[in-house]
């Protein structure tokens, strides 16, 4: 699989973010600063990491991938799309009547692994792939990469599939969460806080890796790292909800609203500098 | 019937290496053989049974085939979403398997009972179920649904008669079988008291009542037809199940009989309710009307309740006239 240069990935990256943006602008449907704050991620993990083919997209050798934050499939979707999962006249369709593409991610839709939508199944789902590919040992090589938002670790099935997935040693297994420190009604700090977060992943028996989650390079590099033996891995990747527009970095507004005429205006100038 | 089941699935296990067994740290003296004859096909999940879901979906994805093995009400009512979100809308072949359906941990009360895993999982798309009657039902159940492409749940009692019919009967999935034929009332029944309802039976013989006891063990989906040439043959309908009378095979059937012309239809069971009582299966059945005796009783009031029913049955009314008061 070709890998690409940082500057390829900026590039895709903003693309992404437009092609985001449009999406919820057109659809009035919001999420757009959960969708932001992990693009970078996905732009690295389908152009530079996972090893996919977008003409076969279940074939038994591809590298898994469950969005286990599934109210982000706008950012997925964009992303499959440029991959060339299905064809980019499918995000016009986003949350219409009669659309191909709805707000949470749809294992019907070519490209996606798993359907998710209420928080705290991806890991567990996760640990089973890992452990049946294992098991089977035909399929190589192949890993479960399963992206999570913050406040979904407030959920206690994250904490059961924790200590499976380090109890059987799932080396093939990769977490990355999408640390952005805000959730849906308040930052993490003040709803369930969850620091010393880190720490309470290595205690579970995990390889933790902290990652700038805007950071290419960085995230190109831990992403590539090969599995620790015997360990599952963490990716906590530091991020700004809303990243990529200086407007929706901040507050709750970013995590529901779309934005109205005024703000598209403005959010597309500072994508298109 | 543990041990019919594991029984079935050793021998199923041996020719099939997709097969897996998960527990959620059960198995005390059940499943010791089985993890020691068959270690890469079993996995011990602990006392995480949304993480269990989760990691069958998981593996059902990936091309195996597991069974997930709990105390009936962990392994349904408290993963609800994970059997609802990943299994059934994924339409995966995980298997359920909950042990102690009803009130079969009697005296360890309430919080291991379940009245209403059948009513939920009924609701939910996809979802087949099956609700063995004896030892060899169940062996026949897990034969049956260890190819089945979708997801099941199986319910099981703790222990249970070898069998509960007298002659040989061939189990297919979603057919119910008509186990002893009668002339005036159908029992429609499933699970381990379809052998209390045979003994009821036994007893209304001889009160000139004639009771067919018809086994339905498997409640979704539905055997329709058979359900509808009941209300043909037989005036009045009963319909027993340990579980609420809200949501369970008494309501599967009610849909069904709700469109037809039969006027007597009742459902017998746990009245929404918890069983908060001390005491064995026995005792639990007795105080909420699931006793041999008592189901009788019911059966002989429900038959008389009305006149038309009454002149219906002349002789069971002359001589049970006065004594049901008692």
């Amino acid at each position: 699989m070709k890998k690409f240069n940082v500057k390829v990935l900026t590039n895709l990256s903003k693309k992404i973010r437009l092609m985001v943006l449009d999406m919820s602008y057109r659809s009035q449907v919001g999420h757009l600063g959960s969708a932001f704050s992990i693009v970078d991620i996905l732009v690295v993990l389908y152009f530079s990491v996972l090893e996919v083919n977008p003409k076969n997209p279940r074939w038994s050798g591809r590298d898994r991938f469950i969005l286990s934050k599934g109210h982000a499939a706008n950012a997925l979707y964009a992303v499959l799309a440029k991959r060339g999962f299905f064809p980019k006249s499918w995000l016009k369709t986003f949350c219409q009547d009669g659309g191909k593409l709805g707000v949470h991610a749809e294992h019907t839709v070519p490209g996606v692994e798993w359907t998710t939508g209420s928080l705290g199944h991806g890991l567990s789902v996760g640990c089973g792939i890992a452990w049946g590919l294992r098991l089977s040992r035909r399929r190589g090589e192949s890993r479960c990469f399963v992206l999570l938002s913050d406040a979904e670790c407030d959920e206690g099935s994250i904490w059961e599939a924790a200590l499976f997935a380090a109890h059987h040693k799932l080396d093939n297994l990769i977490a990355i969460i999408d640390y952005n420190k805000v959730q849906a009604f308040g930052t993490t700090e003040e709803v369930l806080g969850l620091e010393p977060f880190a720490s309470k992943w290595k205690a579970f028996g995990w390889r933790v890796l902290e990652v700038d989650g805007h950071n290419h390079q960085e995230l190109v590099a831990c992403l590539s790292t090969p599995g620790q033996n015997s360990k599952p891995t963490v990716v906590i990747a530091h991020t700004v909800r809303g990243k990529g527009i200086s407007f929706m970095e901040h507050g709750m507004k970013w995590h529901y609203t779309a934005p109205n005429e005024r703000e598209y205006e403005e959010a597309l100038k500072e994508l298109s500098v | 019937m543990r041990l019919a089941f594991i029984q079935t699935l050793t021998k199923l296990v041996r020719k099939d290496k997709r097969i897996m067994l998960l527990t959620g740290d059960l198995g005390f003296n059940v499943l010791e053989e089985f993890a020691q004859e068959f270690p890469d096909q079993f996995l011990n999940c602990g006392v995480a049974e949304a993480n269990m879901v989760g990691v069958a979906a998981g593996l059902a994805h990936e091309g195996f085939i597991p069974f997930v093995y709990s105390i009936a009400p962990f392994v349904t009512l408290r993963v609800l979403e994970q059997i609802r979100n990943d299994v059934c809308f994924h339409n995966l072949p995980v298997k359920i398997v909950g042990i102690g359906g009803g009130l079969a941990y009697g005296h360890a009360g309430s919080s291991h009972h379940t009245l209403e895993d059948v009513a939920v999982l009924r609701s939910i798309a996809n979802m087949t179920i099956i609700v063995p009657a004896d030892r060899e039902e169940t062996r026949s159940a897990t034969q049956a649904i260890a190819h089945h492409p979708g997801p099941v749940y199986l319910r099981l009692a703790k222990e249970s008669e070898e069998s509960v019919y007298t002659k040989n009967r061939h189990f297919r999935l979603g057919k119910g079988i008509e186990t002893v034929p009668g002339v005036d009332v159908a029992l429609i029944t499933c699970g381990s008291i379809v052998a209390v309802a045979a003994k009821a039976r036994s007893l209304l013989v001889q009160k000139n009542l004639s009771v067919s006891v018809v086994n339905i063990h498997t409640l979704k989906p539905l055997d329709v037809r058979l359900i509808k040439a009941l209300t043909k043959k037989y005036r009045i309908l009963i319909t027993l199940e340990e579980h609420s009378t809200i949501g369970g095979l008494g309501s599967a059937v009610a849909d069904i009989v709700a469109k037809t012309p039969l006027a007597h239809f009742y459902i017998l069971g746990l009245e929404d309710c918890y069983v908060t009582h001390v005491g064995s299966q026995q005792h639990l059945q007795h105080i909420h009307g699931l006793s041999t005796e008592k189901i009788a009783k019911r059966i002989i009031q429900l038959t008389l309740s009305s006149r038309a029913l009454r002149q219906s049955f002349p002789r069971l009314s002359r001589r049970t006239q006065g004594k049901l008061s008692q």
